[in-house]
Formats: structure tokens, C-alpha cells, sequence
């Protein structure tokens, strides 16, 4: 079982030449802090062009970033005996892209996914945090549609009480990883980012805490944690990606509704699956550019 | 934490319909109702300044002082309500060390640096820098060191250099009427560019926002003269204190108009999210958004105002005696308050209560203790008050202290 901290960091570190790398400026603002306090007495006091010490920090913390991965200023020995600290150095980001693909009607609302996310994550076990959680759609012949989840449908479903049913299905929800994701949009300081592989994770050393992110995703897939009072979401379990293992949820799913793998690669699962179906994704019209797929979703859903 | 639980527990019995199991905690709570009900104040407060300094409006003038006062009062206690609410207050200085510029948020501490140490702090400094050094020679003790670590050492009371300090003050009004607009606007783009939430989500909302702030600015002034001449013993100017109830007349007017556009624009396009706002105004909202922000806030405040201010005439419609107007200005003006504070309250919680899956409300449960509690945000609305206080002891606001100069200040 891995915490969040242990998880997100090294990743970041992993993914090296990002352009916002928070692992990378904190170093550099470690190193420079000073510096930074006389800029920011200076820009307080004189009330001067604002962008200019945040832009340069920006810059710095790039070169800074882009530093160890470059591996031309730092000695052979040196990153040698790093690369033997860091199990995931021979991870290499920018060969990857991932995605996942959902199909709608092979999910049986076992919530085996669910339970599998919040052991493998650390997820708190209360009936309001969850990184994924299924819903159960029920649509009625006058029309209403009942959705329900109780307790993210880690329990699976009580039997069906609604009458005059239509079509019922369950659809299984997580963190879209969008690749135009507003919340790293919206983060003030860059705590939230997207990794070169596609991936949208949260730097938990430096999130705030403001929940600007909260509220700017439209699928409800984050949350605060309780105890680390940093923001929260699913990772794609990121650190058994870089071990080439697939997500937690994918692995349990005992219909195979989940199908993990890259986006841009021509023979995988999710190529596959992605020629045989029909794709959508959720709330389109948002210009998010989710990358989790959805085969066989109704229009019903939201 | 335990509570914290509990509470969420009784909010999940609460729900109604279907909302995102994440959706049970609401995360924006009072304080960030109270954040631009401050900021409001602020940029409200300093608008009605420049009438006077910038719009040669001289009934105002005997607010003038009393309005950048508290413009810098609350304004001091504009980020705390941010601050308390982060779920690591000790890492705020990053927006300030690595902000992200792609963020609305992250513009906050830019935003806020400019608009008090450029706008505010140098032009209270440019209007008192004569009075402080003449009071300072006639001071002892602390008061004489406030001022005369006041004035800087800029000692020079030649005519050229108060008509120098004169024009400076004028020019930064200048400059801060199109700030006070940033500061509030800015403010009111925070909610209105979350493009995932449908109530929030209106190129209308920071215009909402600016003249909300102008209209609570404006009554809180009123107020506070008010107040102030009361304790004071002092006459009440009517003509200023008809001025004010005629510009509280005319920026409510404007504000309930964009108000009711937006309303009526949302209500004719008819988005998917229609059926769920409506059950969300006509059930959770309907006492703050129908009763308190449009009935008691809105359209009391305006009838009264419309009818006893000389907002239309240089008489009014209904002529009153002086005492009456006072009153009847007094009870709009405090009406007015509650209403913009449940302007804030409808946008920030509003917002929050209805799912994003358009299926379902939750409820918002205000907790006592803690530093998100009510508790905390009542004393972050009376802070800004004895910052006030404090502010009006040292550098006086009223006329006859700036009159009085070689004799001991009156305040």
C-alpha cells in the first residue's frame, strides 16, 4: 500500500523536463530563497511590474528542472549513484501517453474497482472520498432516470426497487485526466499538473490547499484529504504505471470493463478497443479532452 | 476531524437526488463568503472617494477621509478569510514565489500588493503627509512618534509641496478607480470563469460583482458617517447624506439590473442546468436569494430610496424632514449590507449546493468552532472595524481636525 505523498513525488521527478515541475522549483527555491524575498520586498514595495519575479522564478526553476535530466552539468559518478537510489530512473515518460477505455455494458457494479482503488491508494474509507466509484443509471418508461451510488458502489448495488424500468447500467467514474485539465489551469501555484505522459497528478508538499481545483473540475473526481488537507484524485495508481503494471481498478475488474494502456500506440488493448467501438466522452462540450473513453454510454449520463 | 465526519455523515443523509459522492463536503465555505463581501467593501469605499477627489462631487467631501480609512481597514483583512481557509495557510507565500499565470487565483497577491501599496497607502499618505507633520510638532509622546514616522521625513509644508501632494492624490485616484475595479473584478472572474459550474460560470458576474461592491462601499459609508456624527455629537451634513442615498439609488439600480439580466438571460436560454438551479432557488436559496438578497436587499431598500432621496430632482418625491431621511437612509443602507452579503452568500454557496451531475442538492452545514467556523468569520467581520478605530484615533478623518491643525486633534 502506498501513501500519496510516496507516490506523486518521485514521479514528478521521474518525468524531469515537464514545464511545471513543482519537485524541480522547490529545489531551486531552496536554493534561492533568499533571493526570492529580496525580489518580493522589492516588487511590495514599489508595486512593480508583477509577472517579473514570478516569470523569472518560472524560467530558473525550468533550467534548474531540466538540469539532472540533461545529466551535462552534473558529474557521471553523481548521476550514476542517483540513478541507483531512484528506481524509476529508467522510467522514460515521453515515451508514453496513456489512456483508459470504459465499457459500459460489461460493468456489473460488482465495485470490486472501488475497494481495489482505495487499499491500493489509501483512500479514506468514508462514504465521501473516493478516486473512483461507480454509478447505477436507472431509467424508467415515463422517463425519470434514478442514479444512485451508495457508498461509491463499493458494496455493489441493492436490488432494483424502481418499477416500469426501462434500462438499467452502471457506469464507473474516475478522474478523466483530461488533457486540457481546468484544474491545473486554475491551481495558483502549479501544485497540479499534467506529467509528459499524459497523466494529472497532485503535488501533496505543495498544494495549498485552496480547492480551486475542487471546483474547477466538472466530474466531481476530486476531494481534500482529512489528513493531509491537500487535494486528491486518482493517479492511474502512477507509481505501478512506471513499473510497467496497470492501474489498481483495471487489474480487479473481473469483466474487463476497464482497459488501460497508450493512446497513440497502434497494436494495444486500448488501440483495439478503440477501433471496435463507438467513443465518447463525458461532457465534451467542456473542451476538457478527456482521456478516459467511454463504449456504449447513454446519453443519459452526466 | 471526528465532527468534521459526523457533520458529513449528516450531510449525506441530507442530499437530495443524486450527487457525486465527492460532492458531500462543501469546500468553499462562510469564509470565502465573507473574502468578497470584504473586497466588495473595499473597492466600494474607495469608488466614493474619487467622487470627491476626481468627480468634483464636494457634497461627499466629509466622507472623503472616512471612506479611504476604511477602504485600508478592510482591505487589511481582505486576505485573511483566503488564509484561514487554506488547507496549509504556511505555504500561501507560494503564490506569491511561484504563482501560476495561467491561474485566475494566482494573480490574487499581485492584485492585492498593487492595489494597497500603490493605491491606497500612498494616497492616504499624499492626503494626511500636511496634517501629520502640523500635529506632530504639537504632539507628545506616541502620538507625535506615529506621526512623524508618518510623514517619513518629508517635513515640507511650502506651498508647492502640499499643491504637489494635492495633485499626486488626485492622480493616484485616477489611477485607482480603474485598480478598484481590477481588485473587485478580478475577484468576481475567480467564480465567473469555472467554466464546470453553470452558476458561476457568466461573463456577467465580475460586472455584478463591481457594482454589488460599489453598492455596499457606498452603504457602509453611509453608515459609518452616520454612526460616527452620532458618537461624535456632530450635525449630520444632509447634503452629503442626501448625495450618498441618491448614489446608493442610482448603483442599486444598476446592479438589480444586471442582476435581473443575467436572470433572465439564464431563464430564457434554458441550459440543461435550468430544471436544477430552479429547484435550487425555489427550496434551498429561497429565503437568501428571494427574500433577503432581491425583497429586503434589492427592492425595499430601492423603493424607500426612490421615494425619499433627491435622486431624481434636487427635491425629492415625497419631500421628508431631515430626521426622517436619516432614518429611512440608516434602515436602506443596513438592509442594503445584509442584502450584498447574501448576494455572496447565494453566489459562493449557490454554487456548491447543486451537484454538477445537474441530479441533485446537497445541503451546507455552518459549523460554530474551528477555524473555518462561524466564530471565525464573525470576528474577520468586526476585525476590519477596530482596525478602524485604531486608524481614526492616529491620523483623524473629519474636517475640523484637518482645520484644527495647531491645536490638539479632535478626534
Amino acid at each position: 500500500m502506498k501513501g500519496p505523498e510516496s507516490e506523486t513525488m518521485p514521479d514528478s521527478r521521474a518525468t524531469g523536463g515537464g514545464a511545471n515541475q513543482p519537485v524541480d522549483r522547490r529545489e531551486f527555491l531552496s536554493r534561492s530563497l533568499p533571493a526570492g524575498w529580496v525580489l518580493l520586498a522589492a516588487f511590495t514595495g514599489c508595486g512593480g511590474e508583477p509577472s517579473a519575479p514570478a516569470g523569472g522564478s518560472e524560467a530558473s526553476a525550468r533550467e534548474a528542472g531540466s538540469a539532472p535530466d540533461s545529466g551535462s552539468q552534473a558529474p557521471a559518478s553523481e548521476v550514476e549513484t542517483s540513478a541507483a537510489r531512484d528506481p524509476l530512473a529508467g522510467y522514460d515518460p515521453s515515451q508514453h501517453k496513456y489512456a483508459m477505455a470504459i465499457d459500459v455494458d460489461r460493468c456489473i457494479g460488482c465495485g470490486r474497482c472501488v475497494e481495489a482503488c482505495k487499499t491500493e491508494n489509501d483512500v479514506p474509507r468514508e462514504p465521501f472520498y473516493f478516486r473512483t466509484w461507480i454509478e447505477r443509471y436507472v431509467i424508467q418508461r415515463n422517463g425519470n432516470t434514478v442514479v444512485t451510488s451508495p457508498n461509491g458502489g463499493i458494496s455493489g448495488f441493492p436490488p432494483v426497487e424502481e418499477a416500469e424500468i426501462l434500462r438499467t447500467f452502471f457506469v464507473p467514474k474516475l478522474c478523466n485526466h483530461c488533457d486540457h485539465p481546468p484544474c491545473v489551469q486554475v491551481c495558483p501555484v502549479g501544485a497540479t499538473f499534467k506529467t509528459e505522459d499524459g497523466v494529472v497528478l497532485v503535488d501533496h508538499d505543495y498544494c495549498i490547499g485552496c480547492r480551486y481545483c475542487i471546483q474547477a473540475c466538472p466530474y466531481g473526481a476530486r476531494f481534500l484529504h482529512p489528513v493531509t488537507r491537500t487535494a486528491e484524485k486518482c493517479t492511474f495508481c502512477y507509481h505501478r504505471l512506471v513499473k510497467g503494471l496497470v492501474p489498481a481498478c483495471v487489474e480487479m475488474c473481473p469483466t474487463q470493463a476497464r482497459i488501460f494502456g497508450e493512446l497513440n500506440a497502434r497494436s494495444s488493448p486500448l488501440a483495439r478497443f478503440q477501433r471496435m467501438h463507438k467513443i465518447q466522452t463525458l461532457k465534451s462540450h467542456l473542451n476538457t479532452e478527456p482521456k478516459v473513453l467511454y463504449a456504449n454510454l447513454d446519453g443519459e449520463v452526466s | 476531524m471526528e465532527s468534521h465526519i459526523q457533520t458529513l455523515m449528516e450531510v449525506l443523509q441530507q442530499t437530495k437526488g443524486y450527487i457525486y459522492p465527492n460532492e458531500v463536503e462543501l469546500h468553499w465555505g462562510l469564509l470565502v463568503v465573507v473574502y468578497p463581501y470584504v473586497t466588495g467593501l473595499v473597492a466600494g469605499a474607495f469608488i466614493l472617494a474619487s467622487l470627491e477627489r476626481v468627480f468634483n462631487v464636494r457634497e461627499v467631501q466629509p466622507t472623503y477621509r472616512l471612506s479611504l480609512l476604511t477602504a485600508l481597514a478592510f482591505l487589511l483583512v481582505a486576505p485573511l478569510p483566503l488564509l484561514a481557509h487554506l488547507g496549509h495557510p504556511e505555504r500561501s507565500f507560494e503564490i506569491f514565489l511561484t504563482p501560476n499565470l495561467n491561474s485566475a487565483m494566482a494573480m490574487f497577491g499581485f492584485v492585492y500588493a498593487w492595489y494597497l501599496a500603490v493605491v491606497l497607502l500612498l494616497e492616504i499618505w499624499f492626503d494626511y503627509r500636511k496634517d501629520a507633520v502640523i500635529w506632530s510638532r504639537h504632539e507628545t509622546g506616541f502620538r507625535r512618534l506615529v506621526h512623524r514616522v508618518f510623514t517619513l521625513g518629508a517635513n515640507d509644508l511650502s506651498e508647492h509641496a502640499v499643491r504637489f501632494d494635492r495633485s499626486a492624490g488626485k492622480f493616484i485616484t485616477v489611477i485607482g478607480i480603474p485598480s478598484a475595479f481590477l481588485l473587485h473584478g478580478y475577484v468576481g472572474f475567480i467564480f465567473g470563469s469555472v467554466k464546470a459550474n453553470p452558476w458561476w460560470s457568466s461573463v456577467l458576474i465580475p460586472v455584478v460583482f463591481l457594482f454589488s461592491a460599489m453598492v455596499s462601499g457606498i452603504a457602509l459609508i453611509l453608515i459609518l458617517y452616520m454612526l460616527t456624527s452620532l458618537f461624535r455629537r456632530m450635525e449630520i451634513d444632509m447634503r452629503c447624506a442626501d448625495k450618498l442615498g441618491s448614489f446608493l439609488f442610482y448603483a442599486l439600480i444598476i446592479d438589480f439590473s444586471l442582476e435581473m439580466l443575467d436572470f433572465i438571460h439564464r431563464l430564457y436560454e434554458a441550459e440543461e442546468s435550468i430544471g436544477i438551479l430552479s429547484q435550487m432557488i425555489s427550496s434551498r436559496l429561497f429565503i437568501s436569494l428571494v427574500v433577503l438578497q432581491i425583497l429586503l436587499g434589492t427592492v425595499v431598500p430601492l423603493v424607500l430610496l426612490g421615494i425619499f432621496s433627491p435622486a431624481f430632482h434636487t427635491r425629492a418625491f415625497v419631500h421628508a424632514p431631515a430626521e426622517l431621511r436619516r432614518l429611512i437612509y440608516f434602515c436602506a443602507a443596513i438592509l442594503i449590507e445584509v442584502g450584498i452579503f447574501s448576494t455572496r452568500w447565494n453566489v459562493v454557496i449557490g454554487g456548491q449546493i447543486f451537484s454538477k451531475s445537474l441530479r441533485g442538492l446537497t445541503v451546507y452545514k455552518v459549523e460554530l468552532l474551528g477555524l473555518e467556523g462561524l466564530l471565525t468569520s464573525v470576528f474577520l467581520l468586526i476585525l476590519p472595524f477596530v482596525i478602524l478605530y485604531v486608524l481614526v484615533k492616529f491620523l483623524p478623518p473629519w474636517p475640523e481636525a484637518e482645520a484644527a491643525a495647531p491645536s490638539e486633534p479632535n478626534s
